[in-house]
């Protein structure tokens, strides 16, 4: 077993008033390992991360971790979140600095944002203003803050879905890179299967609304040996997509019912 | 068959009014001309309505004698006092009924219910309350300014992106960081909103106050003036009241410009 953190899901259900999103999960993120949650839209994967990252209390069941943190860790379980959620009153430096300011010191916090600054490319950028970047940069923005708190665990929201299709095949490479280097456990949410099979060891496939696990998918090969054109992952795409189709078809069927 | 043969017309202009400096000059200037000119030709009755010549005179004599800075030094306290003193109150509560359920329901009920007073009318009962001295004037100020800061604050706060906050959640920062450094910044915008507002408010609740009960401020100068008939330095206060609500909205200006710099 490698170090870090084990992320168990036990039993957990929600429900938003009467409505019912999640019913038995039950999983478990392996330290070190990538966890990707997929299914169709409304399936309750966001809620199932805010779950996992204490965001939201489960209606039932329970999350638990445990394993080793990173000496220097300031956050165990650190999200990236879809819209980037910067500051926009703050620097690129700024918005990293803002998680680590009241904990470090001054030099060690300027140490930290500039290490953090040089491994996502953004050190020319460090006085840049949210406004001034594009989407791609805002979201390396949110990773650098994300990896400045030395996270065990990484929750990733939809982190690539706001933006366009060839910045998310750039930044999947590189989060590829940064999650094999930094060796969190990593639990990912995305609709696409793209990514998900580019990324997870394991592919959580929920079902359609109350989602509950429909298939754990392991992929054994290491992350640095994935390419976007293998045709081994091409075919695990294909057969996810199958799974989901029908539920997404239903789904799909439901939100536009529900809009009338 | 209808059929279109030309080259298409531009239809994307308009709604896209910008900012022209010379012409706000320009009309300004238009304006004091015209009335000079109306005045000197006998169209307007300088009795009631002083040419511009004459007030600008009357200015220069208040400034050169004194009498303008030892009016204007005391409303110039009393507004600084009374807009400060109201305002941190203000922002307090705003912030604490934007934050806090156990507070929102009782804070907001106080403020729609007082707000609406006209605080003119609440004068004559500060004067009873506070005495004929400063305490009635800076209690009218402070009053006038705190509730549409309160307004302004907890609006600023409730429209603070939630999920700039749950970002800072999620990463462990503790309450008072979360205040501190995310919903006030977020909330600074709409704060200096209404620092315009309130500063108009603070100007209009000055002059009121010193009209009812006060020996000295540009207030008491005008009603003065106008009680003896004396259009030229009534009108010279008067310009002094514009000049300053122009000066105080230039500051607020600067400060938006400091503070906001990253819109």
């Amino acid at each position: 077993m490698t170090d870090g953190l084990r992320l168990t899901v036990d039993g957990v259900g929600h429900r938003y008033g009467g409505l019912q999103v999640l019913h038995g999960i039950s999983l478990t993120a392996e330290p070190g390992e990538v966890m990707v949650l997929v299914g169709p839209s409304g399936c309750g994967k966001s809620t199932l991360l805010g779950i996992m990252g204490g965001m939201l209390a489960p209606s039932e069941g329970a999350v638990r971790c445990a394993g080793d943190v990173p000496p220097d860790c300031l956050n165990a379980l650190t999200y990236v979140f879809q819209d980037f959620s910067l500051l926009p009153w703050r620097t690129v430096a700024g918005n990293v600095a803002l998680v680590l300011e009241d904990r470090l010191s001054r030099t060690a916090c300027a140490a930290r944002v500039a290490e953090v600054l040089a491994l996502t490319g953004l050190t020319d950028f460090a006085t840049a203003w949210p406004r001034q970047l594009s989407g791609g940069m805002r979201q390396r923005v949110g990773i650098a803050r994300a990896l400045a708190v030395r996270p065990a665990c990484l929750l990733l929201d939809e982190p690539l879905s706001a933006l366009d299709a060839q910045t998310r095949d750039l930044l999947l490479e590189e989060f590829a890179s940064l999650i094999t280097a930094a060796g969190t456990t990593t639990v990912y949410v995305t609709h696409n299967l793209a990514e998900a099979v580019r990324l997870g060891h394991q592919i959580v496939v929920l079902s359609r609304r109350p989602g509950q696990v429909r298939d754990v998918v392991r992929v054994d090969r290491p992350l640095a040996e994935r390419r976007a054109a293998d045709p081994d992952l091409m075919a695990l795409e294909q057969r996810l997509w199958r799974m989901i189709r029908d539920d997404a078809a239903v789904a799909e069927r439901e939100r536009i019912d529900a809009s009338d | 068959m209808p059929r279109i043969d030309g080259p298409i017309a531009f239809r994307g202009g308009g709604f896209a009014p910008s900012d022209r400096t010379w012409a706000a000059v320009a009309t300004l200037v238009g304006v004091v001309a015209l009335w000079q000119a109306g005045a000197s030709a006998g169209v307007i009755p300088t009795l009631f309505l002083p040419a511009p010549v004459s007030i600008a005179r009357a200015l220069w004599a208040l400034t050169v004698s004194g009498e303008l800075w030892k009016n204007l030094s005391v409303s110039l306290m009393r507004l600084a006092v009374g807009w400060i003193v109201g305002t941190v109150f203000g922002i307090g509560l705003g912030l604490a009924v934007g934050l806090w359920s156990v507070l929102r329901s009782p804070g907001m009920a106080l403020v729609s219910a007082l707000f609406p007073i006209p605080k003119i009318a609440l004068v004559p009962l500060f004067i009873i309350w506070f005495g004929i001295g400063e305490g009635s004037k800076l209690v009218t100020l402070a009053f006038g300014v705190f509730f549409p800061t309160v307004i302004a604050t907890a609006g600023g706060v409730d429209n603070v992106p939630r999920g700039l906050i749950r970002m800072g959640q999620s990463f462990g920062l503790s309450h008072t960081a979360i205040i501190r450094k995310i919903v006030l910044p977020a909330a600074l915008p709409a704060i200096l909103s209404g620092f315009r507002v309130t500063s108009s408010i603070a100007i209009v609740l000055l002059v009121a106050a010193e009209m009812i009960g006060a020996e000295r401020g540009i207030g008491a100068f005008v009603l003065s003036a106008g009680n003896l008939y004396d259009t030229d330095n009534l009108l010279a206060g008067i310009v002094v009241l514009s000049v300053l609500g122009l000066l105080v909205s230039w500051v607020i200006g600067r400060l938006e410009r400091a503070l906001l710099g990253w819109r």
